[in-house]
């Protein structure tokens, strides 16, 4: 009797490691969709970020729809058109998240990000938002100063700036396959800009957690300068002596500068920043010297050439 | 009636499928605007649309002499003069939501763009040089300018077609991906009319000899 042989299984009918993989993940997706559909309400109440204090640094703009907030984004890492983030963000995971803070500082410390919702009151800002492709938004969001984690850190002597970098993962984050900008997304203020009261830890709007193509979970929001300025998914703040390089400086050196301040009189060398649309009106506005925020932070820059220093 | 010989009866129907085919892509934009379906910024997107189309259709008009040499159809250049019309046509729409809705008729801030904008001074020059281009477009015209002089206006659809690759390439913020497809799909159109030429130099200078 011959002994018996298995017969050899073809390559092609092997299931790939990722395909194998691939399946698993959808039955996880699929189980966690189940689980939302028999329990909603606990999902949903989890978004809403509950009571919010009223802010002196609220304008009294009327709101840009929550609609046109969230469907339409400058967020390259999800591609570089306006739709494609609320289309492709779904792939970002927010949790666990967490934000290292190093560098010039006597504490440097790892935060969660669930710590770092509770670690300040959370505020509603209503603040505008001015892109530098010369078109606004008018956004409530919600968080609290960055100065406060800040001092929470205790910034040494030598700490003149902040580094903000953001998440660099391709998989979670698909533009990132396109070298369009030098990834992670990186970005800074001077220690006084980052300290400024106005300068806000953005973890919502809306009165609910931030929307992933807004940048979840946690992002910063400066409403005098350009929008490109306010990093979003950060993962690392970095307190350094000498002025970081961002990504936009590195991209364009000639376009776009480390203070990037809304300012109608320096225009951009290829467009006028004089006017701006407001995104739900038909006539342009005049823009406004630091989009309106002449009275916070001009001081700043008492004697500075603007020109230059663009 | 072979697809290389298209009697008139089929000629027409062609052209009707041609020209309806044309339209679609402004149907689609009068619809969206009409049911407020173009996003948080309308005007950007009707501007983008109408110069992505007025550049295809100039692109596609400048396909019609190599596709006819490849083909052997010589009825393909009778759709010449309807394609390079649209292109114009989505030049002018692009022109209009600039002068209208995104600037709404403000003749200093449009003079200071035209002379201080070098994306929008060499869009603004191409379409200028586009008017004389369509408005030669009909037969009693050609008649009376003679073919020679004709054509010699109607090169200048090439200086047109680059202009509106370097106007797109200007105005991006950073991704280049569409403008360098349009640039390759543009090299390859006129690299295509250098070979026929130099090919056609050859053949004539054996011919001499």
């Amino acid at each position: 009797m011959k002994p018996y042989k298995p017969p050899a299984i073809p390559s092609s009918e092997i299931t790939p490691q990722a395909l194998f993989q691939a399946r698993r993940k959808f039955m996880q997706t699929a189980g966690g969709a189940a689980l939302a559909a028999v329990w909603p309400q606990a999902l949903w109440a989890m978004d809403n970020l509950g009571e919010l204090g009223k802010s002196k640094y609220s304008a009294a703009d009327e709101l840009t729809p929550r609609r046109d907030v969230t469907q339409y984004n400058n967020f390259y890492e999800f591609g570089t058109s306006k739709d494609q983030p609320a289309i492709n963000a779904g792939t970002l995971q927010t949790r666990p998240w967490t934000i290292t803070v190093e560098g010039e500082v006597k504490k440097a410390q790892v935060f969660d990000i669930d710590k770092l919702l509770k670690m300040a009151a959370l505020e509603e800002r209503v603040y505008r938002l001015r892109c530098v492709e010369a078109w606004s938004m008018v956004v409530p969001w919600v968080g609290y100063s960055l100065a406060e984690l800040l001092k929470r850190v205790e910034p040494t002597g030598n700490a003149k700036f902040v580094e903000f970098v953001s998440l660099h993962d391709p998989a979670q984050m698909p533009g990132q396959k396109a070298a369009v900008l030098d990834w992670p997304y990186r970005e800074g203020l001077r220690m006084d800009e980052a300290m400024h009261p106005l300068t806000l830890l953005t973890f919502g709007l809306y009165g609910e957690v931030l929307p992933k193509q807004n940048g979840a979970p946690v992002r910063i929001v400066t409403p005098w300068k350009y929008g490109f300025k306010s990093a979003k998914s950060i993962v690392k703040i970095r307190l350094v002596e000498q002025q970081p390089l961002t990504s936009w400086m590195k991209a364009g050196p000639g376009e776009y500068g480390f203070y990037a301040n809304v300012n109608p009189e320096v225009d951009h060398p290829r467009w006028s920043q004089a006017k701006e649309r407001r995104i739900g009106e038909f006539l342009k506005r005049k823009t406004l010297m630091f989009n309106g925020y002449t009275d916070e932070v001009a001081a700043l820059y008492a004697g500075m050439d603007l020109q230059r220093n663009f | 009636m072979t697809i290389k010989n298209l009697d008139n009866r089929g000629l027409v129907r062609v052209k009707a499928a041609v020209f309806l085919t044309a339209l679609l892509p402004f149907a689609k934009l009068a619809v969206a605007a009409y049911a407020d379906e173009l996003g948080a910024n309308p005007i950007e997107k009707m501007t983008h649309v109408t110069g992505f189309w007025a550049l295809s259709f100039l692109l596609i008009t400048l396909t019609i002499t190599p596709l006819r040499r490849l083909s052997g159809c010589l009825w393909l250049m009778r759709l010449r003069r309807m394609l390079g019309v649209f292109a114009f046509f989505y030049a002018a729409l692009h022109f209009a939501t600039y002068l209208v809705l995104d600037q709404f008729f403000d003749w200093p801030a449009i003079a200071k763009d035209i002379l201080k904008r070098p994306y929008i001074t060499i869009g603004f020059s191409a379409f200028v040089v586009l008017i004389p281009l369509a408005l030669t477009s009909n037969d009693a015209i050609i008649r009376r300018l003679g073919g020679k002089r004709w054509r010699a206006l109607h090169r200048l659809t090439y200086p047109c077609a680059i202009a509106g690759v370097v106007h797109f390439g200007w105005l991006v913020k950073k991704d280049l991906t569409r403008p360098i497809m349009f640039a390759l799909v543009l090299a390859l159109l006129l690299g295509m009319r250098v070979a026929y030429r130099l090919a056609g130099n050859r053949t004539a200078h054996q011919k001499a000899v």
